[in-house]
């Protein structure tokens, strides 16, 4: 463990080279056009809704969310479902109970449970863990007009399966994805210098969504696109609940803050005139 | 207080005396309220202010952050998610606290660099720099701590490798790195030490601010003339300077209120800019992230720790000359620290007569150079070390060293500096000139 952290910290700084980014190769992320981007976007109750139906019956078989209230279903900003649904929902649950040393149904205190399967990672923070968006050479530029782009990755990734390209043999582990970067890669697909020649990498989950694996409610187009633009959403929503209401405390500090420097800029031009011999 | 003629708190009712007799706390207060301030100062002079407002907000949400945050591996992470989706407002406490720190660093280095270009550390500031310097240290010691409390996977990293960096130093390092860690690796000792002294440094923090005030209330503020207030008398004095209070805080408010816009715009709008993806990853002792990056504000002093790689050749010669005892590592550490030492150093360092940079023209030009070699050294920072960026983090971190050892000291010697104005008064009637006619505001020539 110590040997390893030294080794690790040894490559951070570079004395070894950086070999996790030579092997890297590029992944696609495509702009969705989500309804809560920018200052004045805000998450769409129906598009939630339509996402946790979604993670109920694709994701939650293998990942979890363990960050998040099952209550919080009910939040306004966010999926904004009736109190008797969101208590019904959580019955679904069997919930471990250390005090009863038994399970029991869920309620909507409860949390989202844990992975149910080990390698899955937890789903809660997963928007905001990743980036779609770098660059252009580390400054940061596209992320500052785009977004970090979370959503779009994950949005992306539900996309990015694709037959694998003809320099990989048969047998490699895992589904080709082109949106998918810190994968294996192939050796026969990277060029001398060990750089990736296509896009994305190697993904150890097999392809979650088709196209129409559930039926809305609300009759939404359930083609692959479009689900897995609400899946995104919705996870957007997990992993930052309280976006409409940060946007708004913003909003009333923008505001507020522009008209207290309006009056400071003329209090202290007034203040300032007669020793800038502006007036006399 | 010593230094500029001004007019003293006089205590008019009998409570006022009583009090000033035994405490005089109100005359402290209005001497430092009314303190003469040269009515010159342009807006590279507001970031003290900005500075203040950063402190005290830090310290506020971070008390309240303190309340509902819980130190140790197994809930540090989650209790995290606790402030930010349970707690009243906690996503704000939570973000205005995360990019309070990044404000924090653009206005100190903004207030560093001012004093740069200034001539701000010159004699008889020297103290009021170095001060300067130990808060800044104190800053990144606090804000790197802080990084560490939310326990995600750059948290930890970040802590395994800066202090790992203590670990470089010969003889003592290994112990060191242990006392530091509070074990072998970084781990819940490491947690609950960090949170403790990133609650109690702030204060010392206040405290030296204290001190800083102090020291350049004695000697006045420079200026952008970088010539001294006239002492000659309070008349002499008034004309060159204006009371702090209305003149100088409506000023900085302004200029705060202004700052604060942007600010509540990245908190409201984007607060993740400026963090990393990978710190919403809970700390994972056995996976290390494909690429570690410290917060930005440290990355130009990371770029010089990573640039004297062993291939460099005065690497070499230092491993050869001290048989080895400071190989590549440990030269890394030495001379990020170095870059920070040369820096505190430069009330000495630079032999110039003249303190403003305004009136240096061969200065301005190497000055400009340092600012952006300390851009550069950012950006260089972040990118991998590979080439073409290892040759260029080189380049600049020379640079960076010259500047303070080389370029500063000749610069002295061999510049021919300008004219500069008689006395403030001057200068500023030169920007605003007086009209003419008028009674009350006629120009009086220099002394």
């Amino acid at each position: 463990m110590i040997k390893k952290t030294f080794l690790s910290a040894v490559v951070a700084l570079g004395f070894a080279g950086s070999a996790a980014f030579a092997a890297g190769g590029e992944a696609h992320v495509e702009d969705f056009d989500f309804s809560f981007e920018g200052p004045f976007g805000s998450f769409d109750a129906n598009q939630l809704q339509r996402g946790l139906q979604i993670y109920t019956e694709v994701c939650s078989a293998c990942h979890g969310m363990k960050f998040v209230p099952i209550r919080t279903l009910a939040d306004e900003g966010g999926p904004h479902l009736p109190e008797d649904q969101v208590r019904a929902y959580a019955a679904n649950f069997d919930i471990f109970d250390p005090e009863l040393d038994d399970t029991r149904p869920g309620t909507p205190v409860d949390h989202f449970p844990e992975s149910a399967l080990d390698t899955a990672p937890d789903l809660s923070l997963m928007a905001k863990k990743r980036a779609g968006f770098h660059g252009p050479y580390g400054l940061g530029i596209n992320q500052f007009f785009k977004g970090i782009g979370g959503p779009e990755y994950i949005a992306s990734l539900m996309v990015g399966y694709e037959e694998a390209p003809a320099c990989a043999p048969e047998d490699f582990p895992g589904h080709y994805n082109t949106a998918f970067p810190s994968g294996g890669i192939p050796e026969s697909c990277k060029d001398e210098n060990g750089h990736a020649t296509i896009e994305g990498s190697w993904i150890a989950m097999a392809p979650p969504l088709y196209g129409d694996d559930v039926t809305y409610n609300d009759g939404h187009d359930s083609d692959l696109h479009h689900e897995a633009e609400d899946v995104a959403a919705f996870l957007m929503w997990t992993a930052e609940p309280k976006m409409m209401a940060r946007k708004q405390a913003g909003f009333a500090g923008v505001l507020f803050l522009t008209l207290l420097s309006v009056l400071l800029y003329l209090t202290n031009k007034r203040l300032w005139a007669p020793v800038k011999h502006k007036e006399d | 207080m010593a230094g500029i003629p001004h007019d003293h708190y006089e205590p008019k009712s009998n409570g006022e005396k009583w009090l000033h007799t035994r405490l005089p706390v109100v005359g402290l207060l209005y001497d430092t309220l009314m303190i003469p301030t040269p009515k010159n100062l342009n807006w590279m002079w507001i970031w003290g202010i900005v500075l203040t407002f950063c402190l005290a907000l830090q310290i506020v949400t971070g008390i309240v952050l303190a309340m509902h945050y819980t130190p140790h591996v197994d809930v540090a992470f989650s209790s995290v998610e606790h402030i930010m989706r349970n707690v009243n407002g906690g996503y704000m406490l939570r973000y205005l606290h995360m990019n309070g720190a990044s404000l924090f660093f653009v206005a100190v280095y903004a207030h560093i660099f001012r004093g740069l270009y200034y001539g701000s550390y010159k004699a008889p500031r020297e103290i009021t720099w170095i001060v300067g310097m130990l808060i800044y240290l104190l800053m990144m010691a606090t804000g790197f701590m802080g990084y560490v409390l939310p326990w995600g996977q750059m948290s930890f990293w970040g802590a395994t490798v800066i202090t790992g960096l203590f670990g470089a130093i010969p003889f003592i390092g290994e112990s060191l790195q242990t006392l530091l860690l509070g074990g072998p690796a970084v781990d819940n000792a490491t947690l609950n030490r960090f949170f403790s002294l990133h609650y109690l440094l702030p204060f010392v923090i206040a405290g030296l601010v204290i001190v800083h005030i102090w020291a350049f209330h004695t000697t006045g503020n420079n200026n952008p003339t970088g010539v001294e207030v006239r002492r000659t008398s309070k008349e002499d004095a008034e004309k060159d300077t204006l009371p702090f209070w209305p003149y100088f805080v409506m000023k900085d408010l302004f200029a705060l209120a202004v700052i604060l816009v942007v600010f509540f715009a990245i908190v409201g709008f984007m607060p993740n800019y400026l963090g990393h993806p990978d710190n919403y990853i809970e700390a994972n002792p056995l996976s290390t992230p494909a690429h570690i990056v410290p917060e930005w504000y440290f990355l130009p002093f990371y770029a010089i720790l990573r640039a004297f790689t062993a291939e460099v050749w005065v690497v070499q010669i230092a491993s050869f000359v001290t048989g080895g005892i400071i190989d590549a590592k440990f030269f890394g550490v030495l001379a990020m620290f170095g870059a920070i030492a040369v820096m505190a150093l430069v009330p000495w360092l630079d032999t110039s007569s003249v303190r403003s940079g305004r009136y240096r023209p061969m200065f301005k030009w190497w000055f400009a150079l340092l600012v952006i070699d300390f851009f550069a050294l950012m950006w260089l920072g972040a990118m991998p070390a590979e080439e073409p960026y290892a040759s260029f983090s080189l380049i600049a971190s020379a640079y960076w060293f010259a500047y303070f050892l080389v370029i500063l000291p000749l610069l002295g010697v061999i510049e021919k500096p300008a004219p500069q104005p008689e006395t403030i008064e001057a200068d500023f009637d030169a920007h605003y000139a007086p009209k003419t006619g008028g009674t009350k505001t006629l120009v009086k020539p220099a002394e």
